[in-house]
């Protein structure tokens, strides 16, 4: 009754068409680490690996120049720990309200709000961030001359943190709203059974319960701080500067690699090379970090879902 | 809830005053955390607010700044450091144009390709099935400047050798915004119930005539939802574009395959923006207010393509 199956040469070209796609992407990332590491390599030739890496002076239009990558480092770690610190409370506060608090109506209205912040272009946030929250908030509200002082300085870190801040508000207040939403009903009214307030099944009950989800948005944010580019080097500036002082100018990695690998950069200059070895420290950072968090969001989803 | 025969207006007040009297019964808890509570709530409130007053800002500060520049020249002229007051986007407009245009067409075909072998036919107990899908999802949360240096190793020189021109901007932004692509076509194609498959199947469809005519005709909104985000990302996407070519004083309309440069919109914002004389400030926001009303369109469109046809199986 049922016909052996007869071979179909159609359909195996077009699953090995398909498996093609899917092999490019493993391909891209085969290229990034191949692009990175050749001139990586080149560049250890002529700098040694412990001057790189330990260093502290990022100088490398002087002569002799020096290439001390903490300098850079710093900047970046500058920045993304402004942006955490002002990310994380907003972030969390917004995702618990929207989970715990707001009616169904409120959130379905200003999800998709925060969201539109999510898709709003850096180069604008920069703009932002370099235009208005540095002279029009920062400047008149820091402390006189508190650490150095905010007035008068055209690029601080600090209003580089906050654009970055204002631009991961939104995969913190996503994601953990996810996770929070993926709490079982049954372990809130078991908590309101036993009398809690809204407040204590909020900060005990849900938070642990969604703690893996939460601990990965912020992670996946530390990264994207990490990564970011533009809202930097238009409001941070590109002055490489070992300090996390947050009014201070300051050279992130992602703008040196940004400012000095324009068109014009000759293939081969020690110049050239450096912008990949920065390139493969932010590769690694922001790697190992995406790793612990796509680990962590599946375990909260094997848990509930 | 209310008891039948409570609408009455006497029977009302007594219902209301049965009610009020028993939850004030059960809201019997301590003052301290009736307060701590009421404290909660609002700092929640605040941290909500705040981030939308940071939304808020940003779009006032740019409409309000780049006001007076926002005209039709704005479209029709070129970039111009000596004449800021008559300068434009035109080469950038048409530049972003044609990138997107070469984005779409290489992240459609492979990225739905890719979505559709990883949910139809890859077996996820093989390892290198579950590479192909971890690596998806780490090139997602890749730096979008790695993706500039990729693109000026492997694309404009190296392997590929194209040079820096639109098409070299064009690949590099598809790769980054690629691993998006397939994210969501997955979700989307996922979404479609198995008993469809086997319906197509038990009528004696072959494997890919099931997803030719039944999985992607029913999975193509929520594609297109990602599609639409993921050009929206490209079309706003600044940093890969720095390093592989992207210049700004071009004064003609770039093609794709030019030698003589190309220009983007987010590019030439960033070029008015770091230049502190107030004209090009003001050029600059006007840039960024005909970006971002592209981008609140695209983004609406996408989520009301979801909404409307969020199909219940």
């Amino acid at each position: 009754m049922l016909q052996s199956q007869k071979p179909r040469y159609g359909e195996k070209a077009i699953q090995g068409l398909l498996a093609a796609c899917g092999i490019l992407s493993v391909l891209t990332t085969t290229a990034i680490v191949i692009s990175l590491i050749g001139p990586t390599i080149g560049f250890f030739e002529i700098v040694p690996v412990d001057e790189f890496l330990f260093g502290t002076d990022w100088t490398p239009q002087f002569e002799p120049p020096s290439f001390g990558v903490l300098a850079i480092v710093a900047g970046t770690l500058n920045v993304a720990l402004w942006a955490m610190l002002f990310a994380i409370p907003i972030g969390l506060g917004a995702a618990v309200y929207l989970s715990e608090y707001a009616s169904p109506r409120v959130r379905k209205t200003v999800k998709p709000v925060l969201e539109i912040l999510a898709g709003i272009p850096t180069v604008a946030i920069g703009f932002f961030a370099a235009s208005f929250i540095l002279p029009e908030i920062i400047q008149p509200l820091w402390p006189g001359e508190l650490l150095g002082g905010a007035v008068g300085k055209p690029f601080l870190a600090l209003a580089g943190g906050l654009g970055v801040g204002l631009m991961i508000v939104p995969i913190i207040a996503s994601i953990s709203e996810d996770a929070m939403s993926a709490v079982p009903n049954g372990l809130r009214e078991g908590a309101y059974a036993m009398g809690a307030t809204k407040m204590k099944v909020a900060t005990r009950v849900v938070f642990p319960a969604a703690l893996s989800g939460i601990v990965a948005s912020v992670v996946l944010a530390i990264s994207r701080a990490v990564g970011e580019t533009m809202i930097v080097l238009l409001a941070a500036g590109s002055t490489p500067n070992f300090t996390l002082n947050p009014v201070e100018p300051i050279q992130a990695m992602t703008a040196y690699i940004g400012v000095t690998a324009t068109g014009d950069i000759s293939t081969g200059s020690l110049d050239y090379k450096s912008v990949f070895s920065v390139g493969t420290v932010l590769f690694v950072m922001t790697l190992a970090m995406n790793m612990v968090s796509i680990r962590l969001v599946r375990r909260y989803r094997e848990v509930y879902e | 809830m209310t008891e039948p025969g409570a609408t009455a207006p006497r029977n009302r007040l007594a219902v209301a005053g049965a009610r009020a009297t028993t939850v004030a019964m059960l809201r019997n808890q301590p003052r301290r955390d009736i307060v701590l509570n009421a404290v909660f709530a609002g700092m929640l409130l605040l941290a909500i607010l705040i981030a939308l007053a940071g939304l808020v800002a940003l779009l006032a500060q740019a409409f309000v700044k780049g006001a007076p520049a926002l005209s039709t020249d704005l479209f029709t002229n070129p970039p111009s450091t000596a004449f800021p007051e008559k300068a434009g986007f035109r080469p950038a407009i048409i530049g972003s144009l044609e990138l997107i245009a070469g984005v779409i067409l290489f992240v459609l075909p492979v990225g739905i390709g890719a979505a559709i072998y990883l949910e139809e036919y890859a077996d996820k107990s093989k390892w290198w099935n579950r590479l192909i899908e971890v690596n998806i999802q780490n090139l997602a949360a890749v730096p979008s400047i790695i993706y500039g240096i990729l693109g000026l190793a492997f694309i404009v020189r190296g392997p590929l050798d194209l040079g820096f021109i639109l098409a070299a901007g064009s690949l590099t932004l598809a790769l980054l915004v690629l691993p998006m692509v397939i994210i969501a076509a997955r979700e989307a194609i996922r979404a479609v119930p198995d008993s469809i498959r086997q319906g197509s199947l038990a009528l004696g469809a072959t494997k890919w005539q099931t997803i030719r005519s039944q999985v992607l005709p029913a999975s193509i909104p929520g594609i297109a939802t990602g599609v639409i985000l993921a050009v929206s990302r490209a079309l706003g996407e600044t940093a890969p574009l720095l390093l592989v070519g992207a210049t700004v004083f071009v004064t003609f309309d770039p093609t794709p395959f030019g030698s003589d440069g190309y220009s983007a919109m987010p590019v030439q914002i960033f070029n008015y923006a770091v230049r502190p004389q107030e004209e090009f400030q003001t050029l600059a926001a006007a840039g960024i207010i005909v970006m971002l009303v592209v981008l609140l369109a695209m983004n609406s469109f996408a989520i009301w393509l979801r909404n409307r046809y969020e199909q219940r199986w």
